[in-house]
């Protein structure tokens, strides 16, 4: 990667920049859930690793949820706008050594960031825990070119119209710029009070909202009518979904805070605007299981679209949750209990990880031109994710429901902590199982890497999975 | 970019994007703007400091530049006995709060009175200054506000600190800013919902109880009793001090860490403390083969666990 800091643009191969994020995002999928994994263990049993000041719960949590989120999602989503965005316009890279750039900047901006997040410098704000300088480096040192490769690739793009994915790469990228630079107010001029509150939580659901979900389904518009070799359904069902995002998605923030003194007008709205969301979601899983039509053999026999598909049907309870859990009737018996830590990873853990990870593998078959060295292990990875995220899922969403029973029944808190004990287990054997998989996967992406074999000229690689 | 719908379609994305910033950003900012402090947001945000996070003067979040409570029981100008009241003294240098710089997150009235009775527009941020929250009355109305003695009885920072004793003296503000750091509030909330839960954690703050305070930390998922009030539920302080230097002495159960390390090296009395020892003596009491725990050690009086049980306590 060095060596091409450097080098002219035209020297640089093409696809080198998707190929560095892809393994940098896979790097910190297992750092991240490394991380998670060892949190889990911290709940489950406290005097793991105890008394010291870099290991304490309360130090690594948020390093654990900025690494999955800004290491693996964002950096899964950078390698796949580094080549399906060229792939769509049927051009090339706008600029490849930009693109390497950015992805040295982001690992090393990344890592310096969290060490100090780590050693416990933080703004106390959940999900924008940067303190305000390093959100600026990121800001302009790593969205900010990201974004010009991106908006530079679709002006000069070869096909006249734009393709459904390209619209949304293009504007999330602005939108995430607008959220960064928005969400950090209160640092900037150390805002105060419910203005704070509020501020934290608009950022953190427009970070959701208007970069990972948005992304995370443009990259499945893309990998399932490519693979299968169905046009996409309906592309005025994709607007509508593109549209409802913008308008529906960008607006509920305060229901992330409904039982806080914010004004009650905000309040109902956000919780009415939240139902909305369905309007994107149900048009974004309708439309991709309609293009699935007639090739469902795929969701079978082929590991992207196994993984884009079941990312695809995980979306479907995320969205019951998220469109209902927000509302008065339903919040105060879940808000601020496992159920929405569960939720959480149902969004990233479930729908929006199954969709990326699909492209990485996708994305480095196509770009280094050889099939993947291992069905078997590939296999392995998609059910080692699966069943680790339901054990998950499952078993922390009990535990919620458990903490909402308790909180409305007045109970002694330390009987939930204690009802709460075989869950934390369960959550921790899941994730690390999910931990446990990505190990493999990279190994399984470096191998193919290496000793995969060559993908011939004018076939593509899930064409030949299973031919010796 | 010569598509003409594209140009539409940009246009209509900046409009709905813009009009949904409208809506979100700005609607509430004026909602929450004329909303007026109540006398729990003035107290918050004049023993907290100007910020508990990340800030030029604390970049590493040691609760450094934040300012002392005092429970002044004796005028430190006449030396009288007198009621006891919570002073909010700020060392010369040390950073005035939002409520003092930017007065109009106060609301109108508060700010009239911190301006008119509370002389706030004397207090020099290099010369440190000492704040009460006192009331008044504003249009027929009592209101409380933030009176600079300073300025209104000569109370400087040097003299309230020197007339009052240690142990009058409670690091509040430094002691947010650990709980900031340690991350206390991945755990517990500081916000009893509205809904249910109060008849357990005590009441659900206010509207205007939170002006002057950031960051407000309120915690989004609960594995922990609500803090907000805690001081009323439980102000023993060596129970306190049991519980964070290991919560299953006094909780078996607890999935609270230990926070034996905020102790740092040495005690009250100067000594080294020995954790190494002292977990081999836990390790047996817990496996049942001696009947007392070993004893916590006291803390010493500038150890950042002074500064965190003193905020715990001051929850009320
Ligand atoms: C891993 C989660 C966790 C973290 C982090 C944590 N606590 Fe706790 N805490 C608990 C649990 C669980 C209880 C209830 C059981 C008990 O009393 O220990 C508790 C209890 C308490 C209590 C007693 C509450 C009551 O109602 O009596 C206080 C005070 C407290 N914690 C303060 C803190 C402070 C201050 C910090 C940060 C330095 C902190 N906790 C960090 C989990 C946590
Ligand atoms: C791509 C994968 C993952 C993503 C994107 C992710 C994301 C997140 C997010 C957003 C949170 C904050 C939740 C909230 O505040 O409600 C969180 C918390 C957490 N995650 Fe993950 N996570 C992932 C994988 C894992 C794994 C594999 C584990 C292992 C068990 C794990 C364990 C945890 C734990 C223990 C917490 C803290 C929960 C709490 O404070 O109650 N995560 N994660």
């Amino acid at each position: 990667m060095f060596k091409y800091l450097f080098a002219k643009n035209e020297d640089i191969p093409a696809g080198s920049a998707a190929v560095f994020f892809g393994f940098s995002s896979i790097i910190w999928f297992i750092i991240g859930t490394g991380l998670g994994s060892f949190n889990a263990a911290k709940l489950a049993f406290p005097d793991f690793v105890t008394g010291s000041y870099m290991f304490a719960f309360g130090h690594m949590r948020q390093v654990h949820v900025m690494a999955v989120i800004f290491g693996w999602i964002s950096m899964a989503f950078a390698m796949a706008f580094m080549y399906i965005t060229p792939a769509l316009g049927n051009t090339k890279l706008w600029s490849e050594k930009l693109g390497v750039w950015t992805c040295f900047n982001w690992n090393a901006g990344l890592s310096v960031a969290l060490c100090l997040m780590w050693a416990g410098v933080t703004s106390g704000r959940e999900y924008t825990d940067f303190p305000w300088p390093i959100d600026l480096i990121i800001l302009f040192a790593v969205l900010l070119p990201l974004g010009i490769n991106v908006w530079m690739t679709i002006v000069h793009r070869k096909t006249q119209g734009i393709y459904t994915t390209n619209w949304f790469f293009g504007s999330a990228v602005f939108m995430l710029m607008i959220v960064v630079l928005v969400g950090n107010l209160p640092e900037y001029f150390s805002l105060t009070g419910l203005t704070e509150a509020y501020l934290t939580w608009w950022h953190a659901h427009n970070i959701l909202g208007l970069w990972i979900t948005p992304v995370a389904a443009a990259i499945a518009y893309y990998t399932v009518p490519k693979i299968t070799g169905n046009p996409l359904y309906s592309h005025r069902i994709g607007h509508l979904h593109f549209w409802s995002v913008v308008v529906f998605y960008s607006t509920p923030g305060a229901h992330h805070l409904m039982s806080s003194p914010l004004p009650e007008w905000l309040k109902s709205f956000a919780s009415v605007e939240g139902v909305l969301i369905l309007v994107p979601a149900i048009a974004f899983v309708s439309n991709l299981l309609l293009t699935m039509t007639g090739k469902w053999h795929y969701f079978v026999d082929n590991i992207e679209i196994r993984f884009t598909i079941s990312g695809v049907m995980l979306a479907i309870p995320l969205n019951m949750q998220g469109g209902f859990q927000q509302t008065r009737a339903i919040n105060w018996y879940v808000h601020g209990t496992g159920w929405i830590v569960a939720h959480a990873h149902l969004a990233l853990l479930g729908f929006s990880t199954f969709l990326e990870a699909a492209a990485v593998y996708y994305g480095l078959q196509t770009i280094l031109r050889r099939k993947l060295y291992s069905l078997a292990l590939a296999n392995f990875h998609f059910w080692f994710l699966l069943i680790g995220f339901a054990t998950y899922w499952i078993s922390i969403t009990i535990a919620g429901l458990i903490q909402g029973a308790a909180k409305i029944y007045e109970v002694p808190y330390i009987d939930v902590v204690i009802a709460e004990h075989p869950y934390m287990i369960a959550r921790w054997v899941g994730g690390t199982m999910v931990f446990t998989g990505n190990v493999v996967w990279l190994y399984n992406m470096w191998m193919t890497a290496r000793a995969g074999t060559p993908v011939p000229v004018g076939r593509l690689p899930h064409e030949i999975a299973y031919e010796r | 970019m010569a598509f003409r719908e594209y140009k539409i379609g940009t246009r209509m994305f900046g409009i709905a994007l813009g009009g949904s910033m409208m809506i979100t950003l700005y609607m509430p900012s004026l909602s929450i703007y004329s909303v007026g402090v109540t006398e729990t947001g003035l107290v918050k945000g004049l023993s907290y400091g100007h910020n508990s996070g990340f800030s030029y003067e604390d970049p590493f979040l040691q609760g450094k530049g934040k300012p002392l409570t005092v429970t002044v029981k004796k005028d430190p100008v006449t030396g009288d006995d007198i009621d006891p009241v919570s002073a909010y003294v700020y060392k010369a240098g040390t950073p005035f709060p939002s409520a003092i710089r930017n007065p109009n997150i106060l609301g109108k009235a508060v700010q009239a009175l911190s301006a008119e009775d509370g002389q706030v527009g004397e207090a020099v941020e290099s010369d440190g200054a000492v704040f009460l929250v006192s009331r008044g009355d504003y249009e027929g109305e009592t209101f409380p506000y933030i009176e600079n003695v300073t300025a209104t009885r000569k109370w400087t920072a040097d003299a309230v600190l020197t007339a009052a004793a240690d142990t009058d003296k409670h690091h509040v503000g430094s002691g947010k800013t650990m709980f900031i750091r340690e991350g206390c509030w991945w755990c517990h909330t500081l916000l009893p919902e509205q809904t249910q839960d109060w008849q357990y954690f005590g009441l659900p703050p206010r509207l205007g109880d939170f002006n002057g305070e950031a960051p407000t930390a309120f915690g989004s998922d609960r594995k922990a009793p609500d803090l907000l009030h805690v001081g009323s539920r439980n102000s023993s302080k060596e129970w306190m001090m049991m519980h964070f230097f290991n919560p299953r002495l006094v909780q078996p159960h607890s999935i609270m860490p230990r926070f034996d390390y905020l102790w740092g090296e040495v005690d009250a009395n100067d000594n080294d403390i020995d954790f190494d020892q002292w977990r081999t003596d836990y390790k047996e009491y817990a496996a049942g083969n001696s009947i007392y725990p070993p004893v916590v050690p006291n803390y010493a009086p500038n150890s950042e666990i002074r500064y965190l049980m003193d905020f715990v306590l001051s929850l009320k």
